[in-house]
């Protein structure tokens, strides 16, 4: 773990850089790791993304992966990757202060 | 950590379910991850794109001490369908794709996908024996170049 500071607040993250506590996270805190991983202005459709991923974080208690990120909030896999290029399941979850998805597929 | 994995070219070159399915899983966690990643199918691998035979890839139950199965038992008619629906079942019920749906998934995440030229002539296919979501027929040295600067895995 180390401690990073996003939009003024210092934060614990784990080595991939996810939250270590869920419950610190703000929209501002997103912005700020969003701009850290290459994405300096969050689109609409990302927002609607990122915040879906921290609904069902919050519901189930884990982040879905790809494939039940697309079920579930019904963005299709090939617009999930438009958005987030870099891996949509793990950058929507870093960005929403979630946990890392586990699973294989 | 050190070291990051940035690229993988993987080849399937095998037709059985046991076969296809490693490649597949690597395939797609490589774009999970934001890795780019090709799939290269050649000899048998072919049938995993296969527009007819791909919904009819079977387990293999003879050759296959994995399966703790006698390979007489193995051997019957109707073995292989038996237990390639008790395998799609246990699949299904962890929610991974059957092989069609999961190389569309797969073709959806940006990986590209490629059929190996001396295969495709070997059987006497054409690019249209293929499901659309297939990029192109190219040859091995197209192949390299296409997996130039990643890692190549071959399954």
């Amino acid at each position: 773990m180390t401690t990073v500071t996003y939009a003024n607040t210092e934060l614990l993250v784990d080595p991939e850089g996810f939250l270590a506590d869920p419950s610190q996270w703000s929209e501002a805190i997103a912005a700020a790791i969003a701009a850290e991983v290459g994405i300096p202005e969050l689109s609409d459709r990302q927002w609607e993304v990122v915040r879906f991923m921290r609904q069902e974080f919050q519901s189930k208690g884990e982040a879905p992966n790809v494939r039940a990120l697309a079920k579930s909030s019904g963005v299709p896999i090939k617009e999930l990757y438009q958005l987030f290029p870099k891996g949509p399941a793990k950058l929507a979850a870093r960005i929403a202060g979630v946990p890392k998805p586990r699973g294989c597929i | 950590m050190s070291g990051t994995v940035e690229k993988v070219s993987i080849i399937i070159s095998k037709g059985s379910l046991e076969g296809i399915y490693p490649g597949l899983i690597m395939a797609n966690g490589a774009r999970a991850e934001g890795i780019e990643a090709d799939l290269f199918f050649t000899f048998f691998g072919l049938d995993a794109i296969h527009r007819s035979r791909h919904e009819h890839i079977k387990m293999a139950t003879v050759g296959n001490p994995g399966l703790h199965l006698a390979t007489m038992l193995g051997g019957l008619p109707g073995m292989p369908s038996v237990m390639t629906h008790y395998m799609d079942h246990k699949l299904a019920k962890l929610d991974i794709p059957s092989i069609p749906e999961f190389i569309e998934m797969i073709a959806d995440t940006g990986a590209g996908l490629y059929g190996c030229k001396a295969s495709v002539e070997l059987f006497g296919m054409t690019k249209d024996d293929f499901i659309p979501q297939v990029k192109d027929i190219i040859t091995v040295g197209e192949f390299y170049a296409l997996a130039g600067g990643g890692q190549i895995i071959f399954t």
